[in-house]
């Protein structure tokens, strides 16, 4: 029995395997509609998210499977105090697979030691979202067709943004992948990321505060909104908000066949007149993430 | 300055001068009540000075520990005024309930009951020891 609480948990192998898994189901969905028949995924969201737990469903309705979701944290035995491990294992005892969203760093890691069901991090806290990775790979594959030799721009918020830390952490596996890291000072990529993962790995990286001088040399753009929920200073969320907006002026330097993504929700940071662009891939990625999700729930649920 | 040779103990060496109180605290060695020796800054010809410990009974103490505080240390096991055995620690691979994470965003810093557990990382040459739960480098 495995959890995916990181996304290093996977090896290279394993997410070519998923992304192949997911572009069969994109090509035959009808083959893969009752491979969950009888199983139960348990959505547990500790955090309010609306795309991600409704894209878990999504995913296990497709295979056929079930779904145990409860409506609010607030109605949940943890409001009680109940702990993550208790929680884990209770739940063990009614679903064959777990998804959980946690506040607290870690939270899934703790509920995988103790659950007797394969965990899958749906995002604890500003730490790791592994499935939202999976849904960045499978776009940027089916965009780009690889994942070596590319130059990937982050843009926004670097510092809490744990979608930009997985997808970097994830890519550095790759050969020949360079890196542009576009943030205000404040929120500049921590440099443990920097350090431990993008040199150890011996890839190249440019830091700058300045999106329109770097867009032409860009193969991907990775946009990011600047969380209220992770500042403890709501003047300095104020401040930092809208420090990149992306516009159609700002795209015409960029590179034709660019690839625009975001894991949403945006606020403000593309401009909706991006949306008609043929380079926003923002919300194919949102479909995407469906079927890894499925892609990944088959492989711990070891259906074939 | 003489202090009597243990029959069967241990004795902790080659502490770095200073830390042998905290390596006092750390083992809980006040507990005990055998005879505990703590000599500090003993003339030593590779460290100049050091630290002893000197336990006048048979207690396992935590190696992974002691290689956290101070991995110069060696500790020597005594049997009958006898030594028989040496043993060198080095920097654990875990560290399990001896640092504290301090990340308000940690899991651990709602829960009481989990263990705080560290797993030994490289940061370029350096070790460093980083929370398994939420990857927070200790201080």
């Amino acid at each position: 029995m495995r959890s995916v609480i990181d996304i290093l948990d996977l090896s290279v192998e394993e997410l070519d395997e998923l992304v192949a898994c997911a572009n069969d189901i994109i090509a035959n969905p009808e083959k893969y509609a009752h491979k969950c028949a009888g199983k139960k995924l348990a959505t547990l969201f500790f955090e309010p998210s609306t795309r991600t737990r409704l894209s878990f469903e999504a995913a296990m309705y497709e295979l056929g499977g079930n779904v145990l979701s409860m409506s609010d944290a607030k109605s949940s035995s943890a409001a009680k105090g109940e702990s993550v491990a208790d929680t884990a294992k209770t739940i063990s005892c009614y679903a064959d697979i777990i998804a959980m969203r946690h506040p607290k760093e870690g939270a899934p890691l703790v509920a995988s030691m103790n659950a007797t069901v394969p965990v899958i991090n749906a995002g604890d806290g500003g730490h790791n979202h592994p499935t939202q990775t999976l849904a960045d790979l499978l776009t940027i594959s089916r965009e780009k067709g690889r994942f070596n030799d590319i130059t990937v721009g982050f843009c926004g918020d670097l510092k809490f943004g744990r979608t930009v830390h997985s997808l970097i952490s994830a890519l550095s596996r790759y050969k020949n992948v360079k890196f542009v890291l576009i943030s205000p000072e404040e929120l500049k990529l921590p440099s443990y990321v920097k350090k431990d993962i993008i040199q150890k790995n011996n890839l190249e990286y440019v830091q700058t505060t300045d999106l329109e001088s770097v867009m032409p040399e860009l193969d991907i753009l990775y946009m990011t909104r600047v969380q209220r929920e992770r500042f403890f200073n709501e003047e300095d969320y104020l401040r930092l908000k809208d420090s990149y907006i992306l516009t159609p002026e700002k795209l015409e330097t960029a590179k034709k066949d660019l690839c625009v993504m975001h894991p949403l929700p945006r606020v403000n940071e593309i401009s909706v007149a991006v949306d008609d662009d043929p380079r926003a891939c923002y919300f194919k990625q949102v479909l995407n993430g469906k079927f890894m999700r499925m892609a990944l729930i088959l492989k711990l649920l070891e259906v074939k | 300055m003489n202090i009597d040779s243990i029959r069967n103990g241990i004795v902790i060496d080659h502490i770095a001068a200073g830390k042998g109180m905290q390596i006092y605290n750390l083992l809980n060695l006040d507990e005990l009540d055998c005879s505990v020796a703590i000599i500090k800054n003993v003339s030593s010809n590779k460290m100049g000075k050091k630290d002893i410990i000197k336990v006048d009974a048979d207690i396992d103490v935590d190696v992974e520990l002691l290689g956290y505080v101070d991995p110069g240390v060696t500790v020597d096991i005594i049997k009958d005024s006898i030594l028989v055995e040496k043993r060198k620690v080095s920097l654990p691979e875990k560290l399990t309930n001896v640092i504290k994470c301090k990340n308000p965003r940690c899991i651990t810093s709602v829960e009481q009951e989990l263990p705080h557990v560290f797993k030994k990382t490289t940061d370029g040459e350096k070790a460093v020891y980083r929370c398994i739960y939420c990857e927070t480098k200790a201080e």
